[in-house]
C-alpha cells in the first residue's frame, strides 16, 4: 500500500518543440560502457528549476543525487557549476547550446520540482550538447514528497539509459550485515540502504549474530541465516513489516547459505549434518524440501541462473572449494572453475552471461568474474581478504565485502571491467552486501 | 598446587564467568535474542569435577590445519582425556563449537566448521562418550579467539571447542 503509493509515476512530456535541430549528422552521444572507456565524459547538470517556492529545497538536492550516481559510474564527469557560463531559467526555454560546448560539456541534464503539499512533480531533459539535439524525451515523474530520492534515481536511471543503452541500476536498494563492536564478539545486524548509502534502517535489533542476507527477486523479501537459537538457521523476513519466519529448519542440523529462486518461490540452501554439508531446494509456500547434492564433502554458497534452468555453486569434493554447475533438479555437477587457487561463493549474474566469485591465491583473495563454462576468467579485485559478490541489477557493477588488516570491513564496488574500485559509503563497518532488483 | 597459583586459577575463573562467555552456557534452553549466549558458575578450577577445571586442566580446545579436519596426535590426546572426563562425569551436556580463520569465505567456513565439529564429536563417540549427550555448532570465522592478520592467530582460531555445561 505504501510502497504503491509512494512509486514515482513516469509520464512522457508532449509537446517539446523547442530543440533547435542540427541539420548536420552527428554521431550521437553514446557511451559503450563494455568497452575501454579511459576518459569520463564531461555533462553539467545545473541545480533543478524550482517552478513552486515550496520545490525551492528540493532544486539542488535533486541534481546532486543525480550527479552522484552518475560520476559513480566512472563514466561520466561532472563539470561543476562554478564553471557553467550557461544558466537554465526555465525548463522551457530553448537551450544555448555554445554555452555548453564553450565549456567541453558533451551532455546537459536540466530539470524542474514543484511541490504541493505531500506531492512532488519531478521534470527532466537530457541533451547531446555537442549535436543540440534532445536524448530522448523530456520526462515527468509524480509522486509523494518522501519518494523524492527514488525520483532522483529514477531519472538517473533514463540518464544512465539513453547514454549507454543499458537499463540502470540507481533506483534500488542494498541489503547487507552492519558489524560493531569488537571483532571477538562483533555484533552483526541485517541492515537496509538505498545503493547510493541513503536511507540505511536496521531489520534486526543485534541481540543474535546475524549473516549474508539475500534479496527476493522482486526485492520486498530478504533471506538471512540467524544465530538466535545458538545454531545457524534461515529466517524469511518481509522487509516492509519486518514479520519474520524459520524455514527450512531442521532440528539437530545447521541451515545457512540460502538464496532465493528466480520466480521467489522457493530457496536452495546448505545443510550441514555430521560435518557433510549438502545443497537442499525448499518450496518455501508449502515446505516441500528436496535434497540436490550428496557429496559428503562441503557444497554451499549457491546461486540460480537467472531462466531458473541451472544452479552454481561452490564445493570441495575435489580436495579444495570449486565451482560447478548442475541442473536444477540436481544430478551431475560440471566442474567449471579451472584456475589454480580456491574458488567460493559463484553468483549468476541477472543477464546470464557470466559468473561473479571469490578467489584465493598465493595469500590474495580476488573477485573476479568468467563465463557460465568457466572461461574467460578474469580477476578484478585484489586484497587481503575480498569476498562475496552481487550484481548490480543490470549485472554491470559487482558489490563486495572488503576487510583489509587495521580497517573495518568495508562495502566496494567495481566495474566488470575491472575500472571504477570504490567504496560504498556505510554508517560503520559493513558487510556482506545483496543488491537489489530495480525496485518496481 | 601453591596458594598463588590458586588465586590466580581463581581470579581467572572468575573473569571467564563474567565476561559471558558461551562455554559453559546452557545450550538446552534456548533464549530468544540472546544469541543462544548464558553464562553459569564455572566453579573451582581445583575442583576436578569443575568446568574451570576441565576448561583449563583438560584443555577444551583443539587446533586444526587449514581448510582440514584431521586431528593431530596432540588433538587425539586432548581428546582422549577430554573423553575420559566426560566420561568420567556423565551428567554434563555438550556442545561441541567448530570455527574457522578468517582466510576463507563466510559460507565456506561456516560449512568447514562444522566438519571440525562433527569431527571432534565422531572421536569422543568413539571413546565412549554417549551421542545423545552432545550437540554440535559451526561458527564459521564469526567468532574468533585471537584478532591479527597473521598466521599464529589463523593457527588458534582454526579450532573446535568442547563447552560443558550442566
Amino acid at each position: 500500500m505504501t510502497q504503491i503509493s509512494r512509486r514515482p509515476v513516469l509520464s512522457l512530456l508532449a509537446g517539446f518543440a523547442l530543440a533547435p535541430k542540427v541539420a548536420l549528422a552527428q554521431t550521437p552521444l553514446r557511451i559503450e560502457i563494455t568497452e575501454g572507456v579511459i576518459e569520463p565524459v564531461p555533462y553539467a547538470i545545473p541545480d533543478f528549476i524550482p517552478e513552486n517556492s515550496a520545490g525551492g529545497q528540493y532544486a539542488a538536492a535533486l541534481a546532486r543525487v543525480i550527479a552522484n550516481n552518475l560520476t559513480g559510474t566512472g563514466l561520466l564527469r561532472e563539470i561543476p557549476s562554478t564553471a557553467h557560463i550557461g544558466r537554465i531559467t526555465s525548463f522551457d526555454a530553448p537551450v544555448q547550446f555554445p554555452d555548453w560546448r564553450a565549456i567541453n560539456a558533451r551532455a546537459l541534464i536540466t530539470g524542474a520540482v514543484r511541490v504541493n503539499g505531500q506531492q512532488i512533480t519531478v521534470k527532466f531533459r537530457l541533451f547531446d550538447v555537442v549535436s543540440g539535439q534532445q536524448l530522448g524525451d523530456g520526462l515527468q515523474l509524480d509522486g509523494r514528497t518522501d519518494a523524492w530520492r527514488r525520483m532522483a534515481h529514477r531519472v538517473s536511471d533514463q540518464v544512465y539509459q539513453r547514454l549507454t543503452g543499458e537499463t540502470g541500476y540507481f533506483d534500488s536498494r542494498v541489503v547487507f550485515i552492519a558489524e560493531s563492536g569488537p571483532r571477538e564478539a562483533r555484533r552483526k545486524q541485517v541492515a537496509i540502504m538505498d545503493q547510493d548509502g541513503e536511507n540505511v534502517q536496521f531489520l534486526t535489533d543485534g541481540s543474535a549474530l546475524a549473516i549474508a542476507p539475500r534479496f527476493s527477486p522482486t526485492g520486498d523479501r530478504i533471506l538471512f541465516t540467524s544465530y538466535e537459537t545458538g545454531f545457524p538457521r534461515i529466517y524469511l523476513m518481509d522487509v516492509a513489516t519486518r514479520r519474520r519466519q524459520v524455514v527450512g529448519d531442521q532440528p539437530g542440523t545447521m541451515t545457512f547459505a540460502p538464496r532465493f529462486s528466480p520466480d521467489g518461490g522457493s530457496m536452495i540452501y546448505s545443510l550441514s549434518v555430521d560435518g557433510s554439508t549438502d545443497l537442499y531446494m525448499l518450496n518455501i509456500a508449502n515446505g516441500q524440501r528436496w535434497q540436490l547434492t550428496q557429496s559428503g564433502a562441503i557444497d554451499t554458497a549457491p546461486s540460480f541462473a537467472p531462466d531458473g534452468t541451472r544452479i552454481v555453486f561452490e564445493s570441495d569434493r575435489s580436495g579444495t572449494s570449486q565451482i560447478y554447475v548442475m541442473p536444477l533438479q540436481g544430478g551431475a555437477a560440471t566442474r567449471i572453475s579451472q584456475g589454480q587457487g580456491r574458488y567460493s561463493t559463484p553468483v549468476w549474474s541477472p543477464r546470464g552471461d557470466l559468473i561473479a566469485f571469490t578467489k584465493s591465491h598465493n595469500g590474495r583473495f580476488h573477485i573476479g568474474v568468467m563465463r557460465t563454462d568457466g572461461s574467460n576468467e578474469r580477476l578484478l579485485t585484489a586484497s587481503y581478504l575480498d569476498e562475496g559478490p552481487t550484481w548490480s541489477p543490470n549485472g554491470r557493477v559487482i558489490m563486495f565485502t572488503r576487510d583489509e588488516p587495521g580497517t573495518n570491513p568495508a562495502l566496494m564496488s567495481v566495474d566488470i571491467t575491472g575500472r571504477n574500485l570504490r567504496r560504498v559509503p556505510t554508517p560503520g563497518a559493513a558487510s556482506d552486501p545483496a543488491w537489489s532488483p530495480l525496485l518496481p | 598446587m601453591n596458594l598463588i597459583t590458586k588465586a590466580i586459577l581463581l581470579v581467572a575463573a572468575l573473569a571467564l564467568a563474567a565476561c559471558n562467555n558461551p562455554r559453559g552456557g546452557d545450550f538446552n534452553d534456548p533464549l530468544s535474542g540472546s544469541g543462544g549466549i548464558t553464562s553459569s558458575a564455572l566453579g573451582d578450577p581445583n575442583d576436578p569435577t569443575s568446568i574451570a577445571y576441565f576448561n583449563q586442566t583438560i584443555g577444551d580446545t583443539v587446533n586444526f590445519t587449514v581448510d582440514s579436519s584431521d586431528l593431530s596426535a596432540q588433538a587425539q590426546t586432548i581428546l582422549r582425556t577430554q573423553a575420559v572426563w566426560l566420561n568420567r562425569f556423565p551428567t554434563y551436556q555438550i556442545l561441541i563449537e567448530g570455527h574457522a580463520d578468517e582466510r576463507g569465505t563466510r559460507e565456506y567456513n561456516v560449512a568447514l566448521g562444522a566438519r571440525r565439529a562433527a569431527r571432534v564429536q565422531q572421536f569422543l563417540i568413539a571413546e565412549g562418550v554417549s551421542a545423545s549427550r552432545i550437540r554440535t555448532v559451526s561458527y564459521g570465522k564469526e567468532r574468533p579467539v585471537e584478532v591479527c592478520a597473521e598466521q599464529r592467530c589463523w593457527d588458534a582460531n582454526r579450532r573446535a571447542v568442547t563447552a560443558v555445561s550442566r
